[in-house]
């Protein structure tokens, strides 16, 4: 156990998986970097250096720089994984599917299904996402409801560097498509990681904490901003249930409606455009289910319908925060459904 | 050029049962039987036979939305592609895929693909799995003319020079993407896109088996000795429309009935084995005979075979979840 950075926990990962399983390989633009130019190799391990190092361990035939070609990559890999490695590609910024999402949504994502089984496709499709860096409209957004949405894929959004490296390495032993989500902010966070591997399986929630009057159901990013509105809202006695989802596919609907059950009361945070996120698929999931439970509306934290902005002021304005947490789990706590005359 | 009896009559009875398999949905589809489209590849049987021919097992091929002939070119059973296209429970992929999505790994069919140049990327993953896991095997991307225009294959065109890998794309230019014509659609020429990309060009008449059989070899030969990519050109037609219940009408009276007088792959193919006695004519009948029957026999199977069940809808999403 040592103190990792989100960054360390990530490379750490891959390079233990590596280390175990030869058909493992990563692919990419710039993860080494260097390739073809007069200078050094392996001269990035990333554009933000979370795969650092791997080209010098593992060479250049299992670890790829690809050409800036994103639907040919990408493609590359679902086609490695359907006859035999376990590609790990990486798309830098997960806007850039925009580019290659044919490859995902109706190429690997469908393969088993439309061939009745037959085909495994053990693929890891790492990307940024996420909002905070002053990267704009097209390096920001937080996309992981457009993959949510496509069945046959599975979709990881780490919330700390001890979930990252454990759910990393499950995403690389599972047989299916993953899409595994780093936010790109928290790459400097750190906490203890354990130094030998580990997995998280999917689909298992997990509770950051225990409370009695409002559970927050928090993704990526978010879960951390929960948790620090949640100790605000403890001094002055509301306490709180977060749950870090960790896969929104699959999704722990089962402690999602437990914990609803018991607070009966509901705040959703996702730093994903509003319409079609999982804020309005987990509301609808409770809406649907645990109707007789809730004590008052359920609440949203989200962004606007806009894309993301580029200028500070207006970046703060559009993300969710601590303090909108806060404010709405106030509003949640203090709600009493009127008595009928 | 040396071709084993047994690849002739194998290659024979691959196209003649390729024939046989879309004369018989042309007929089946009009009564209104078989569910969603189907796009049939009479006309252009010799090109996927004449690569397929150089394959094994092992060999990877992804195919396109006209996908049948490549299909039983390697190898795929006939029974199980008659019962998928009629959406049967004992169907290759049970029903849950069609006529645009027939696969089998097993086999090295990477599935046709509904989605215009959606095989060139995926060829380049199976080709980069054959170099890295060192089986000497090769990977070959079947495509349109309209696909040549898809940046999907222009990428993959790239992606597979820069890697060196065992690639052999295979542009089947029948001259019309859907209802366009290449001569409109294709700037430039293969050849020349061949060359941007630095690998070697091959071409050949796509009716005539012994041509692409013989230009194949060279361009899979290329590929598997660990030279990098090849393209290969074929030029043939097709007979019917891009879909069954296509009219037509982009294409010229008499056009087609052109190609079916003289360029028949079958025809040709039993002319020239007689003329330099290669193959009997006693033979070739037998096969069209085995063919015809087993044809029959695949579609009064498929009629009767049972439909999917309603758990099926839920199988195989993923392997787990």
């Amino acid at each position: 156990m040592s103190k990792k950075s989100f960054r360390q926990a990530i490379n750490e990962a891959l390079r233990q998986e590596m280390r175990r399983d030869p058909r493992v390989i990563l692919m990419g633009e710039d993860v080494a970097g260097g390739r073809g130019g007069t200078g050094v190799k392996d001269a990035w391990g990333g554009v933000l250096g979370v795969t650092k190092g791997l080209q010098t361990e593992f060479g250049e035939d299992r670890v790829l720089d690809t050409p800036i070609s994103e639907a040919s990559y990408i493609g590359a890999a679902a086609g490695a994984a359907a006859t035999g490695l376990r590609p790990v590609a990486e798309l830098m910024f997960v806007d850039f599917v925009g580019c290659c999402l044919d490859q995902i949504m109706n190429q690997a994502a469908k393969f088993r299904y439309m061939f009745g089984g037959k085909a495994r496709t053990p693929l890891v499709i790492r990307a940024m996402y996420g909002a905070g860096f002053n990267a704009a409209a097209q390096h920001s957004q937080a996309l992981y409801p457009l993959f949510t949405h496509i069945p046959g894929l599975k979709v990881v959004v780490p919330s700390s560097p001890y979930e990252a490296k454990g759910l990393l390495i499950e995403a690389i032993r599972d047989d299916d498509p993953v899409i595994f989500l780093e936010n790109k902010v928290m790459y400097d966070d750190e906490e203890d990681v354990p130094d030998e591997p580990y997995t998280i399986p999917f689909g298992e929630a997990n509770l950051t904490r225990e409370g009695d009057d409002v559970t927050i159901v928090a993704f990526g990013r978010m879960v951390n901003f929960a948790n620090q509105a949640a100790d605000r809202l403890e001094k002055d006695g509301i306490s709180c249930t977060v749950i870090d989802p960790r896969t929104t596919s699959p999704l722990d609907t089962g402690t999602i409606l437990d914990c609803v059950a018991d607070t009966g009361r509901l705040v959703i945070v996702d730093e994903s455009s509003p319409r079609c996120n999982l804020a309005t698929d987990v509301a609808a999931l409770v809406a649907e289910e645990a109707f007789d439970a809730l004590k008052a509306p359920i609440r949203r934290v989200v962004p606007p319908h806009t894309p993301v902005p580029f200028s500070t002021v207006l970046e703060n304005l559009y993300m969710p925060s601590v303090e909108k947490i806060e404010a709405a789990v106030r509003s949640v706590a203090a709600y009493h459904v009127k008595e009928e005359a | 050029m040396q071709i084993s009896r047994d690849i002739l009559t194998r290659s024979y009875r691959s196209m003649r049962t390729i024939r046989d398999f879309e004369e018989r949905l042309h007929v089946e589809f009009a009564t209104g039987e078989i569910p969603g489209f189907v796009h049939l590849y009479c006309g252009e049987e010799a090109s996927g036979v004449g690569v397929c021919a150089h394959l094994t097992d092992t060999d990877t091929i992804a195919s396109t939305h006209r996908g049948h002939g490549h299909c039983i070119a390697k190898g795929v059973a006939v029974e199980g592609m008659m019962a998928e296209i009629y959406g049967r429970q004992t169907g290759v992929c049970h029903g849950k895929g069609g006529s645009m999505h027939i696969a089998d790994l097993s086999l090295g069919m990477l599935g046709a693909n509904g989605i215009v140049g959606g095989g060139p990327p995926l060829i380049c993953g199976a080709a980069l799995s054959h170099k890295l896991l060192k089986d000497n095997n090769v990977a070959i991307a079947f495509y349109g003319d309209g696909a040549s225009n898809e940046g999907s294959t222009l990428e993959s065109l790239n992606l597979a020079t820069v890697w060196q890998l065992p690639a052999v794309f295979v542009v089947e230019d029948n001259g019309y993407g859907e209802a366009t014509g290449a001569s409109y659609a294709c700037a430039g020429t293969q050849k020349d896109r061949a060359a941007g990309f630095g690998m070697p060009y091959f071409e050949c008449d796509g009716t005539d088996f012994f041509a692409v059989y013989k230009t194949a070899g060279e361009a899979i030969a290329h590929a598997r000795s660990g030279k990098g990519p090849a393209m290969l050109h074929v030029h043939l037609s097709r007979w019917y429309g891009h879909f069954e219940g296509d009219a037509m009408s982009y294409r010229a009276d008499g056009e087609v009935a052109k190609q079916r007088a003289e360029h028949d792959c079958l025809v040709n193919f039993r002319k020239y084995v007689s003329e330099v006695s290669l193959l009997e004519t006693s033979v070739l009948d037998e096969i069209d005979a085995d063919v015809k029957s087993e044809i029959d026999a695949a579609v009064i199977a498929a009629k009767a075979a049972p439909l999917p069940e309603d758990a099926d809808l839920m199988r195989d999403v993923y392997v787990s979840y």
